[in-house]
């Protein structure tokens, strides 16, 4: 198969202590972008339906339980390498309506890559590259680097879960001047559990849409004045 | 490693590829006015690529278009979400891919220039994006800047002054300036430019063909261009 992994393993001298690799893969300062996309809340917050804590945690929370579950099912799979890149990147595909959604995590997966083999080179990732040059959807790509990392499947599910709260949270912090320590504790109710605790079968992959985070996407790319990428 | 192209990451040395100018400095300094001029004065010697980091708009990737100083293809807006010193020093993967899609596209390329976004003194680049760093002030800021200091003022391999044009209406010393910088430089250079007077900043874009020059000696030039010879 073209382009399909070759096996779980990840490169063994470049990976980082299992949950040591998943703090470093989840923190905002990995260097792979990630900063300037605030994941619809921009738009959100433009439109006035994120105002204050209350409206950012329903925002998260429903945010969560459609993209984050989707996410952490593809990094999961993409971590556990069972398919070909190109077959689960084409599921990743099917699962965003929105061409705006697709494009920022084509282009945040094409970052992570570039730098994630930089920090742990594997193989895994080289393959990676070479089968989707314009970029992977983010979550394969983050759970291809979390495999190239040391990280277990399940470790890789929530690395998605969580970076699909947390940079949306903090451009709410940015944009609207809240009071970062709310929104913290806001983070820290989340459900992440809820999301990943399914079975991750990739070829029974879940397909929850969120149709207003499709068109705040596409609404945002229409904006003029803008901060964020997406 | 392959050869894919995705893999040019891979020669952190800089063999064979564009040098990379960071232009950096506060607001309204006039960087977007000192990449046109640099792209007027060099664009017919040098193969020149161009990234912008509008803090909210494409405004100065737009400028830049219209100026028609350089392909408007070979411009990409990188964008920034609220932090843009964040994507010079901290993160700079946008840019960095900026910059290589620049140079695949159009590539070999001789110089790619990454404007940074308005920010604050202590906005540097980091080195795994800028080879070189130009940092623009200008004297409407008042004459105190330069002793101020701070990282942007001190180590840019370049200190450009802008707008001395208007430094008799805004009562800057220029002398005091010059003094300055060069007390907290430790010899590297400072420029004096009024872009709104020489439209192709002449002594900036003279130390750019240098600086250039330096980098093609020891790195190779990109394919066989023979603008040195
Ligand atoms: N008087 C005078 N005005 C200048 C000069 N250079 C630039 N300007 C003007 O200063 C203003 C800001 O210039 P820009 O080049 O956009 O400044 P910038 O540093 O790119 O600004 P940001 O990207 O917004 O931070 C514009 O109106 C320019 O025309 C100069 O030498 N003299
Ligand atoms: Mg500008």
């Amino acid at each position: 198969m073209h382009g399909s992994p070759t096996g779980g393993m990840p490169n063994q001298g470049a990976a980082t202590h299992g949950l040591a690799a998943l703090l470093l893969l989840a923190d905002s300062r990995l260097p792979a972008g990630g900063h300037a996309h605030s994941g619809g809340a921009e738009e959100a917050c433009r439109a006035g339906l994120i105002t204050g804590a209350d409206d950012l945690s329903r925002f998260l929370r429903g945010r969560l339980a459609t993209a984050g579950r989707v996410a952490a099912a593809l990094a999961w799979s993409a971590c556990s390498a069972s398919a070909s890149w190109e077959l689960l990147d084409a599921e990743a595909d099917a699962r965003i309506a929105s061409p705006a959604q697709r494009q920022a995590s084509r282009t945040q997966g094409r970052l992570l890559v570039r730098t994630a083999r930089r920090i742990w080179p594997s193989a895994t990732l080289n393959d990676l590259a070479k089968a989707l040059p314009e970029g992977s959807h983010h979550p394969i790509a983050l759970g291809v680097a979390a495999q190239a990392a040391g990280c277990t499947p399940d470790q890789a599910a929530m690395a998605a879960a969580y970076t699909s709260v947390t940079g949306a949270a903090t451009a709410a912090v940015r944009l609207l001047g809240l009071d970062p320590v709310t929104v913290h504790r806001v983070l820290a109710e989340l459900p992440y559990d809820s999301v990943i605790a399914e079975q991750h079968d990739w070829s029974a992959l879940p397909a929850h849409a969120a149709p207003a985070l499709d068109l705040l996407a596409e609404q945002h790319l229409r904006t003029e004045v803008r901060l964020f990428v997406s | 490693m392959s050869a894919n192209h995705d893999d040019h990451h891979e020669a952190p040395d800089g063999h064979n590829r564009a040098l990379r100018l960071g232009i950096g400095g506060p607001v309204g300094s006039g960087k977007t006015a000192l990449v046109a001029a640099l792209c007027r004065s060099l664009g017919p010697s040098l193969r020149l690529g161009v990234v912008t980091n509008d803090i909210y708009t494409t405004e100065d990737a737009d400028f830049l278009r219209r100026a028609g100083v350089i392909d408007p293809a070979r411009i990409t807006a990188v964008q920034t979400g609220c932090c843009p010193h964040t994507a010079i020093r901290d993160d700079i993967a946008a840019n960095i891919d900026a910059v290589e899609t620049l140079e695949e596209r159009f590539g070999p390329l001789d110089l790619v220039i990454v404007e940074s976004g308005g920010d604050n003194l202590t906005a540097t680049f980091s080195r795994g994006l800028a080879d070189k760093q130009i940092f623009v002030l200008d004297v409407s800021g008042g004459d105190k800047v330069p002793r101020k200091g701070g990282p942007g003022v001190t180590s840019a391999d370049l200190l450009v002054v802008n707008k001395t044009d208007l430094a008799p209406m805004v009562g800057a010393d220029l002398t005091v300036m010059s003094r300055d910088a060069a007390k907290v430089r430790d010899g590297k250079p400072v420029l004096f430019t009024s872009i709104r007077e020489d439209k192709g900043a002449h002594s900036v874009a003279e130390w750019v063909v240098g600086i250039v020059g330096s980098w093609q000696h020891e790195h190779g030039t990109p394919h066989s261009h023979s603008y040195l010879s």
